[in-house]
């Protein structure tokens, strides 16, 4: 039989029972993630705009009408400024953090449990602490952080409910959730580079921040693009943080917890749906050329 | 070694799969008595958000009645905190959209249940009242204002009041304040002059709190007739008297403190002396007066003291909390059960002093209601009755979303205009 | 300076830790940052009351969960970077494209799948969907992790004769612990610490930890210190799994775990 058939079966048949061994693994994703991707695009298209009503087919007239909503605007900007805050915020102190331990230094492994111990607890309780901290009173009346940066002479604001800014105090809680994390990444991709690399470098020439600017930087490109990555479809889903820190407030509206507001409390699948399709679409928008470029890439190593 | 731990873990996790799709036995919905066996008790499962102190305690006092009365059931609770019922809400919702709901559960009485009603969800009570001659045990208009096309849908098992002017004495007296202010006016004036002595004049929590204060300000600048009649289909929304009210409100919050967290913190002010004023429901009593248990342990009438909100003596804006009868409940005879309870003397008279407020009906044991409670008691008996919008007696769910939405951009922008357009169209969009 | 920067990153930490040895009188934000006038333990025994129901759920959770999460992906893994099929890049594109859906917005027909194949209200759904919604994270960590190992080893398993899985349990099994442990690490942590899917695939008897905590929370009066005492017993394996396999992760993310 493995003689006869040819060159096709054979190869067929070195293949085939990875394929069997995945097949549960894409039966699973294909329900859950694509159906119900699916399920929320047809939705979106409908008019069903209460519980009870069939739904018509409508188009992309839902897509249309949202940005009719003063408040969809407000929680775009929110969702944009929260997520450059936070990305760039993990990024940059996940970076000096790793850069700070990378020499090896003496109780690293308490260091670093420190910083990644928050990940570990769940905002359910953690969302209380920053709403103490962050608390708005000020001067005489300042609670949590504006009683210390009163005290230290630091300027106070009112966090959170800042009318321009506020998403920038939520993205606080979320950086120091993450930036831990993002501190390993590069704690591994620092002490992934060869040392004889660095020393060929220094041969030549290079003073020690010349070797980090050309060797040691590039190198940390994939690492930073991985971050990059995880922390922006963290932050465009950001659910839980404003939800415990804020809770449904138009202030801290994000669309994700819009979302949550328009199926539950408008009744209005279709809306929900509509914007959990402008979610995905957003993620997709800067995750779809990074998965491509990166496939590509290891074709061609 | 290592590859034999490793091997030990994949065979762990193969255990595993197995005892989770054998040991934990067929997937039984909840709340099912699982084994009709010889005198298993049947369950009873209550869904509710009463998960706090006070009103956890307040429905195990019910259930005691419940199971006391009930020797074959047993009371099965499934609360799920969630501020004002939010998270409880939501899961509630798509129990019911996946026909599976609990054997009752706890909602606002009034508009709140509306898209329950039409989605075919509840059943009518009507039946129970009956029986039961709750039209006569509950005031006339409390039943009016629950029934929906002739039909009433759920049991009421308390009442709050939510438009409650609660202030500190003292601070008044400094700021050169006499006593409560009877109309929006002198409100407005008093906040002046505490503004003047450098105290917060009004605090304020969370989006919410601010939605709570403007129906307060409403029913006061409009009067309880034309209040009532928003929510009359073809109601104006858009005339002049709500022009002025929102006018006065926008005008009161200018006068309000930083915002709060939620309403505790903003309660708190009023009674720790930081703040004059502060408009909340009835439930602020237990929180300023229980012990520090679970609550400030605060004085009253010396730490704080209240009033009907200003332009609003003489009415009561309640809010109530009831259960229903859901479709398709698995123990429809044990929710019936549970329901005969909560409708009962005894049962309210157990939840109502432990949760702080008083019972749906007329002929509570007054002894049990004391300072606040006994007040409240004498007003809901002889007062008019007004709903309140944001705990779910005047609007329904969508109708109130909207309305929060214009308040917290309002909050942001202080555009009464805007705000004004944003209730029209709630109420053009949601006329019931 | 690292020094400097712990001690801004305790100081969250340090508030729960005050609060939540606090009577209730002075568990609120104006005192945040005093000690306790009077130390009591009042908060911890009443939280560990109210966790210890939802405790055993969680670890019923949990463990299987993050297991199955590890058979799975390590064998999409090895399959995707060693064992590939036409299509196979395709494929892991798709899977990967899954860690972005957001959840909320797919609660209610989740809800309705799982009462359709009759594993809604218990444990097991929710581990089903945690798993299945885990899928992608960790076949891109196992992938990734594979990849560096050297094609000749699995090349020399073939020419001895070995078919898929005997390669797989004698070559690549045994030097998989770093991504074991990223896995678990991630898996059990967001398998612990998930409140959404909990609250809504499971019922009042299979509540696991998180639905506990936020039940601490009443609708009108929230007991912080008892709350805040919770959250941090709620952490507490959490955190061993981090001690106990922090070596393993850090091994793990140096081996390209988790790089691009």
């Amino acid at each position: 039989m493995a003689r006869k058939g040819g060159s096709a079966l054979r190869r067929a048949r070195a293949w085939l029972p990875g394929l069997l061994l995945v097949t549960p693994s894409i039966i699973a994703i294909g329900v859950f993630v694509y159906g119900m991707l699916g399920w929320n695009f047809s939705l979106a298209m409908t008019d069903k705009h209460d519980e009870v009503s069939e739904g018509n087919f409508v188009g992309l007239q839902n897509f249309v009408d949202i940005w009719d909503e003063p408040r969809w605007h407000l929680s775009v900007n929110h969702a944009i400024l929260f997520t450059v805050v936070f990305v760039l915020g993990a990024l940059v102190l996940g970076w000096f953090l790793a850069f700070l331990m990378e020499k090896g230094i003496r109780g690293e492994g308490t260091f670093r449990a420190i910083y990644l111990f928050p990940m570990a607890i769940s905002f359910v309780a953690t969302g209380i602490v920053w709403r103490w901290l962050m608390n708005s009173g000020q001067d005489e009346r300042a609670v949590g952080l504006n009683r210390l940066f009163d005290v230290v002479g630091l300027p106070q604001w009112a966090w959170f409910r800042d009318q321009d800014w506020g998403m920038a105090a939520m993205a606080i809680p979320a950086v120091w959730q993450m930036s831990g994390y993002v501190m390993a990444l590069f704690l591994a991709g620092f002490r992934g580079i060869p040392e004889e690399l660095r020393e060929a470098a220094r041969v030549d020439g290079c003073t020690e921040w010349g070797v980090y600017r050309h060797v040691v930087l590039p190198l940390l490109r994939p690492v930073t693009l991985s971050a990059l990555i995880i922390l922006g479809h963290i932050s465009l889903k950001t659910f839980d943080l404003v939800m415990a820190v804020s809770g449904k407030q138009i202030i801290t509206d994000v669309p994700a917890v819009f979302m949550w507001v328009a199926v539950f409390d408008f009744h209005d699948p279709a809306k929900g749906a509509t914007i959990a399709s402008y979610i995905v679409l957003s993620v997709a928008v800067f995750v779809i050329p990074y998965l491509i470029w990166s496939v590509r890439k290891e074709r061609r190593s | 070694m290592r590859r034999r731990w490793l091997a030990g873990i994949t065979m762990a996790a193969v255990l595993g799969l197995a005892a989770c799709g054998g040991g934990g036995g067929p997937a039984a919905p909840t709340g099912q008595a699982s084994g009709t066996g010889g005198g298993a008790k049947q369950q009873v499962e209550v869904f509710s958000w009463w998960t706090g102190p006070g009103e956890a305690d307040g429905l195990k006092a019910m259930k005691e009645i419940f199971e006391k009365q009930n020797p074959n059931l047993t009371f099965f609770d499934a609360a799920v905190a969630g501020g004002s019922g939010d998270k409880a809400k939501a899961l509630l919702q798509s129990k019911l959209q996946a026909d599976t709901p609990p054997d009752t559960f706890q909602g606002h009485a009034g508009a709140e249940l509306l898209g329950y009603i039409k989605a075919g969800d509840l059943e009518d009570l009507t039946f129970l009242y009956d029986e039961l001659k709750l039209k006569d045990a509950f005031p006339a208009q409390l039943v009016e204002q629950i029934s929906y096309q002739g039909k009433i849908y759920s049991v009421p098992v308390n009442i709050h009041r939510s438009n409650i002017l609660w202030f500190n004495p003292s601070v008044l007296k400094e700021a050169g304040v006499a006593a409560a202010p009877k109309t929006i006016e002198e409100f407005i004036a008093a906040l002046e002059k505490v503004k003047a002595k450098g105290k917060i004049p009004l605090s304020i929590g969370s989006e919410w709190t601010v939605t709570h204060l403007m129906e307060s300000v409403l029913l006061g600048s409009l009067g309880t007739d034309a209040y009532n009649a928003l929510f009359k289909p073809g109601a104006d929304w858009g005339s002049a008297d709500v022009t002025k009210a929102l006018n006065d409100f926008a005008k009161i919050m200018s006068y309000a403190g930083d915002p709060q967290d939620d309403w505790q913190p903003a309660a708190a002010q009023v009674a720790e002396g930081q703040a004059a004023f502060n408009i909340m429901g009835d439930w602020a009593y237990g929180y300023f007066h229980n012990p520090p248990e679970g609550g400030l342990g605060k004085q009253s009438k010396t730490d704080f003291d209240w009033a009907p909100s200003p332009g609003t003596e003489g009415t009561y804006m309640w809010l109530s909390d009831s259960f229903t009868l859901p479709k398709g409940a698995k123990n429809r005879d044990g929710a019936v059960a549970w329901l005969k309870v909560a409708a009962s003397k005894e049962g309210q008279d157990a939840f109502n002093p432990k949760k702080g407020s008083i019972p749906a009906r007329k002929d509570a044991d007054a002894a049990l209601y004391t300072d606040y409670l006994g007040d409240a008691l004498k007003d809901w008996s002889s007062n008019k009755l007004a709903g309140s919008v944001q705990h779910g007696v005047a609007v329904s769910q969508p109708w109130l979303a909207s309305i929060n939405e214009s308040v917290g951009l309002f909050i942001g922008t202080k555009d009464v205009a805007a705000l004004q357009k944003g209730l029209v169209d709630a109420a053009a969009a949601n006329a019931q | 300076m690292l020094i400097a920067f712990a001690v801004v990153f305790l100081i969250p930490v340090y508030v729960l830790l005050v609060t939540s040895f606090k009577p209730l009188t002075e568990a609120n934000p104006s005192q945040a940052w005093n000690l306790p006038q009077v130390w009591t333990l009042e908060a911890w025994r009443v939280a560990w009351e109210k966790l210890a129901p939802g405790i055993w759920n969680s670890v019923l959770l949990a463990v299987p969960g993050s297991l199955l999460s590890c058979v799975l992906g390590s064998m999409n893994g090895y399959v995707l970077s060693k064992w590939r099929f036409p299509g196979a890049d395709v494929l892991f594109t798709l899977f990967l494209f899954g860690m972005f859906i957001p959840y909320q917005g797919v609660m209610i027909p989740l809800v309705q799948l799982m009462v359709n194949i009759g594993m809604y209200g218990d444990i097991s759904g929710l581990v089903l969907a945690h798993v299945v919604y885990g899928i992608p994270i960790c076949t891109l960590i196992f992938r990734n992790y594979y990849v560096t190992i050297p094609d000749e080893l699995i090349e020399a398993s073939r020419v001895d004769g070995a078919g898929m899985l005997r390669t797989y349990w004698s070559v690549v099994l045994p030097v998989s612990g770093p991504a074991f442990a990223v896995v678990i690490i991630w898996q059990f942590t967001s398998l612990w610490n998930d409140f959404l899917f909990a609250v809504f695939l499971t019922g009042p008897q299979s509540w696991p930890t998180t639905v506990m905590l936020n039940n601490i929370a009443g609708a009108q009066a929230t007991p912080y210190s008892q709350q805040m005492a919770a959250a941090l017993l709620a952490s507490i394996p959490t955190m061993l799994i981090y001690l106990v396999l922090g070596r393993f992760f850090m091994r793990g993310l140096m081996a390209g775990a988790l790089k691009g």
